[in-house]
């Protein structure tokens, strides 16, 4: 499916603003972004699997806050940089 | 205790070559470069820029490999080796992180990888990583892949010992001052911030609080076992008995084996007082230090105090200090120096540097009589590593 990557994460998919990747949840889409661009999901993944602070997710047009949420091969994940401060 | 006291180590030669500062800032990494001389500067970079870079380090091992940690306001922390002295970067395969909590427990997560030390010189690939929240990591190649020193982050009294996340410093809790003994690389010191002065005999298996004589004025009791803030800790590589604390209550020093700080700041002048964040020793002389004294009075406003930085040197071990300030300001001159952001070179004169958080650095080549800005305008300063390039 497609994933479109935030400017902050482009330099792991060569500058690449849209991307594939394949899973049956986002969980699996992520760990399969991972492997197609290595160290890509720890920028935004923490080590207990949470969406960092300042990452936001969307499933189309929905947001998602848990990486069990099920995908299917039509859906589109957007990533993006939230607002962080200076 | 069983670290025997050892005689002091014959110095070095002085450096005679190139000096490189390693500057770490809020918003990415820079370096200062100069000829054997020290006169003219020039500033490359930035690295990682627009990433927080809270240390820079050159591998006093090879003097070829760079380490830097960098996570920016958006990603998580990661850390960053260079073998061609900056000019390509690879990231860690496995970047310091906590252990996976179980299932409906809250597991911590790393913020920022705060501090890096190479490891002893007979295990040139090992290094450790200090983390905020307080995290003690171990690489054992090169940096690529990071574990917990799982003696210290799976002790049982690590949760007494960290305290929660009101005990740490304003942007988070944080273990820094990672020491390792040149005489035996199982001996490892570390900081927190929270948490105090804690000693490993067994290369991190365990641990021990070392905070005997340290106050802890911000306690209902003044001098407890751990809970401590030490801002910088310090061991002399010539004489690894003696160790050095700025402390938030103050400036120690303990020479082993005896395990109890002493107050040194207590001749400096009153009206300055003993509190700041770096210290830094003279590569030669255990008895030669210096302090970046800063307002810990009322609300804390970690400024020079009065708005007249200076440093202050002893070269007695601490029973006297005498102000360096030339070419400082004389006034209006609110400085924050944090405590990765003063360090010092090999050279004769030892060559001294800071940084400060309004994105300037002053360097003294003649151990702090005299001071000059050899730069302004960079990003807020973090840290400061002189690296001797040997050429």
């Amino acid at each position: 499916m497609k994933v479109l990557i935030p400017t902050p994460l482009r330099s792991y998919c060569g500058e690449r603003a849209e991307v594939e990747a394949a899973g049956a949840t986002l969980a699996e889409v992520l760990e399969d972004l991972d492997r197609r661009y290595p160290g890509i999901r720890f920028r935004m993944i923490d080590e207990q699997d949470a969406i960092r602070r300042h990452i936001r997710i969307y499933v189309n047009r929905n947001e998602v806050r848990a990486l069990g949420v099920p995908l299917a091969n039509s859906d589109e994940v957007f990533i993006f940089q939230a607002l962080s401060g200076g | 205790m069983t670290t025997k006291p050892q005689a002091r180590t014959k110095p070095p030669a002085a450096a005679t070559g190139t000096v490189a500062l390693l500057i770490g800032t809020h918003k990415g990494a820079f370096v200062l470069k100069t000829d054997k001389s020290r006169r003219a500067w020039k500033v490359s970079g930035p690295m990682f820029f627009g990433h927080m870079v809270h240390h820079l380090i050159l591998d006093p091992r090879d003097r070829r490999t760079l380490l830097l940690t960098a996570r920016t306001g958006h990603l998580g922390p990661s850390v960053f080796r260079s073998t061609d002295f900056g000019k390509s970067w690879k990231e860690a395969a496995k970047p310091p992180a906590f252990p996976k909590a179980p299932e409906g427990a809250k597991g911590r997560v790393v913020d920022h990888v705060f501090w890096l030390t190479p490891g002893h010189a007979s295990e040139p690939e090992v290094w450790y990583a200090g983390t905020s929240p307080q995290g003690l990591f171990r690489s054992e190649d090169g940096g690529d892949t990071w574990a917990p020193v799982s003696g210290f982050s799976e002790h049982p009294l690590y949760s007494q010992w960290t305290g929660g996340e009101q005990d740490g410093t304003p942007d988070g809790p944080k273990l820094h001052s990672i020491l390792v003994d040149p005489r035996d690389a199982r001996h490892l010191y570390i900081g927190m911030s929270s948490g105090g002065v804690f000693e490993s005999l067994d290369e991190g298996a365990d641990w021990r609080p070392l905070n005997a004589g340290c106050r802890a004025d911000f306690r209902p009791d003044p001098y407890p076992e751990y809970g401590h803030d030490p801002h910088c800790v310090r061991l002399h590589p010539l004489a690894p008995d003696v160790l050095y604390q700025q402390n938030h209550c103050g400036i120690y020093r303990m020479q082993r084996p005896a395990g109890k700080w002493v107050r040194i700041g207590t001749s400096m002048p009153k009206k300055v007082g003993d509190i700041g964040f770096p210290m830094v020793l003279h590569p030669r002389d255990p008895d030669t230090v210096w302090v970046f004294p800063m307002d810990g009075s009322t609300v804390w406003p970690r400024t020079s105090p009065e708005g007249k930085p200076a440093a202050y040197i002893t070269r007695n071990a601490g029973k006297s200090w005498q102000r360096l300030d030339a070419g400082l300001p004389r006034s209006q001159g609110w400085f924050t120096v944090k405590r990765q952001a003063m360090t010092a070179d090999a050279h004769e004169p030892v060559g001294l540097y800071f940084g400060t958080t309004c994105g300037e650095v002053w360097a003294s080549t003649n151990e702090g009589r005299s001071w000059r800005r050899i730069a302004q305008h960079l990003p807020h300063v973090y840290a400061v590593e002189a690296a001797e390039l040997g050429r």
